[in-house]
């Protein structure tokens, strides 16, 4: 059992501040740290990671700190954000050095080759991977000594979905296996589907925190805004305002366009083209006014 | 305090650089030259001299110094990849002291090798100049590395303050200031030299005494800076 507690730790650059005063604990199994990008969610995996210290509070692993304590190496695993990785090593050269470091060898590299399925190509030049076998091997490195802690920036970024796919399973794994797994991500799906327990950072601020399932409902509960065209926007609206998934429908008439407040998403996404269809109305321009990822987010820090 | 697994790292990063090629085109060209000088001028000591105390000390061992030197660990700190030597459980100081090693002997063999060889073609080491310039380029290349090893620790334009140290400082503010030879590794590994060859062959402008304690004590400081300044790096996130 390898927690990781940051607690009322704020870290900030100059004037701007990247961390603002989060709690949390990070323990056993899979969490998800969840943000917009520019969130402060690296400038907290940096911290928790022992590569920034904290302007203010504590950032400790099992009751140690972490900054400046490199034996905590021995616990945790990194897998960094950024691309540079020594590129003129083969694969296996660059997991065998990180082995070395941690005091181990070539067969304990070897095995961490093996469980990130990437062996095939391990006598290539790294300069020569794609990024999802970058992404591998940087697993790899983190593996060698079992880590009881997994510490991954956006580790998903720039992968296929079959590499997604592979790497959500060994997290999964991991996480199954008693290891404490973090990984950072600004896509909610990923984190949906991965993460038992989220974390959610905005602004520099810790916004919510749970399972999945809270989130998901909070996410999916809030109102969600859609700007149509029709043939008969009037006769559309009285239409849809009669079913209790809208909330508000306003005819913008300089935008010649319904702005329509749907509150259960599932019901009005299904109600929308079917009462088209009876009221043989066309529908012209149907598209979600308030998608962004930074909107879902407000709205998850106002809840 | 020495770790195999950072200096090997460490050498391939060096060598197998592009810029690993300038570390070849120096030497090369103070055996070209050398080798012209011998042959139109024949063999002199004060020639021999010259070529060893402007070009090979004066020139060429500042810049091997600040190509193995900040080549060591800054493109690592740039690129980020010095995430992997840092998140282990090895002492940053032994990586800073292995780098140092690391450094050491690139610039020995790159600085110190040629001028053995350049001062041999010049005079066939008459007046012991091949050697004592040799030793000068020794004792200078353990100052070097570690004050640009420093460097390249603690600034992201290493190489360019490095070039700016070695040929402004040293090179222009030492013949026009008096005092600015006083604080030159330059004069420092002369007063070395100077011990060796033979009366009046090699110059310096610092007293051995002072030369001897100023080269232990710039490179323990900057070691030790440059291990203090990893322990507390901070690596710039993507944010």
């Amino acid at each position: 059992m390898t927690t990781i507690e940051i607690d009322h730790t704020s870290r900030w650059f100059g004037n701007v501040v990247a961390v603002n005063d989060v709690s949390m604990t990070v323990g056993p199994g899979v969490t998800g740290l969840l943000g917009p990008n520019g969130a402060g969610k690296s400038t907290l995996i940096n911290m928790m990671g022992g590569f920034l210290a904290p302007s203010t509070g504590k950032v400790t692993l099992d009751g140690r700190t972490i900054w400046r304590n490199e034996a905590v190496y021995k616990e945790i695993g990194i897998v960094p954000e950024r691309e540079g990785m020594y590129d003129f090593l083969t694969g296996k050269e660059f997991v065998v050095a990180n082995a070395e470091l941690q005091g181990l060898g070539g067969a304990e590299a070897q095995r961490a080759l093996a469980t990130v399925q990437m062996e095939y190509a391990q006598d290539r030049k790294i300069a020569t991977y794609s990024k999802g076998m970058r992404q591998r091997v940087k697993m790899a490195s983190a593996l060698v000594h079992e880590p009881s802690v997994l510490l991954l920036d956006e580790p998903f970024n720039g992968m296929d979905p079959r590499q997604r796919m592979q790497l959500m399973e060994l997290l999964r794994r991991m996480g199954a296996e008693g290891r404490t797994v973090l990984f950072s991500s600004h896509i909610l799906e990923e984190v949906e589907q991965l993460a038992s327990h989220i974390e959610v950072i905005v602004a520099g601020r810790h916004a919510a925190s749970g399972d999945f399932r809270k989130i998901r409902r909070l996410m999916k509960d809030r109102p969600h805004r859609y700007l149509v065209r029709s043939s008969d926007d009037r006769a559309l609206a009285a239409a849809l305002i009669a079913d209790p998934s809208t909330a508000g429908i306003e005819v913008d008439l300089t935008e010649k366009a319904l702005r329509i407040q749907a509150v259960d998403f599932g019901r009005f996404t299904e109600l929308l083209p079917r009462v088209a269809r009876e009221q043989g109305i066309r529908l012209l321009t149907v598209s979600p006014s308030d998608e962004s990822l930074e909107s879902v987010f407000s709205y998850l820090v106002a809840a | 305090m020495y770790d195999p697994t950072v200096a090997r790292l460490t050498y391939r990063a060096l060598l197998g650089r592009r810029r690993a090629a300038i570390l070849f085109v120096l030497p090369a060209l103070l055996l070209l030259i050398a080798a012209a000088v011998r042959m139109f001028a024949g063999a002199d000591d004060q020639v021999a001299s010259n070529v060893l105390g402007g070009f090979a000390i004066a020139t060429m061992v500042p810049l091997i110094g600040v190509i193995a030197g900040t080549g060591a660990i800054g493109p690592e700190i740039d690129d980020g990849s010095i995430v992997y030597l840092l998140a282990k459980p090895v002492k940053r100081p032994t990586i800073i002291f292995t780098k140092l090693i690391v450094a050491i002997a690139v610039t020995m063999v790159f600085s110190a090798l040629p001028t053995l060889l350049a001062g041999l073609i010049l005079n066939g080491n008459g007046q012991q100049i091949a050697v004592a310039y040799t030793i000068a380029a020794l004792v200078a290349s353990i100052a070097y590395s570690a004050l640009f090893l420093l460097l390249g620790t603690v600034s992201r334009h290493a190489v360019v303050l490095g070039l700016v140290y070695a040929l402004v400082w040293e090179a222009l503010f030492g013949s026009l200031v008096a005092g600015a030879r006083t604080l030159s590794v330059q004069q420092w590994s002369l007063a070395v030299a100077q011990k060796v060859a033979g009366d009046g062959a090699v110059t310096s402008e610092v007293g051995l005494p002072l030369a001897t304690v100023l080269l232990v004590v710039v490179t323990a400081a900057a070691t030790w800076y440059a291990g203090q300044k990893l322990r507390a790096l901070k690596l710039a996130g993507e944010e």
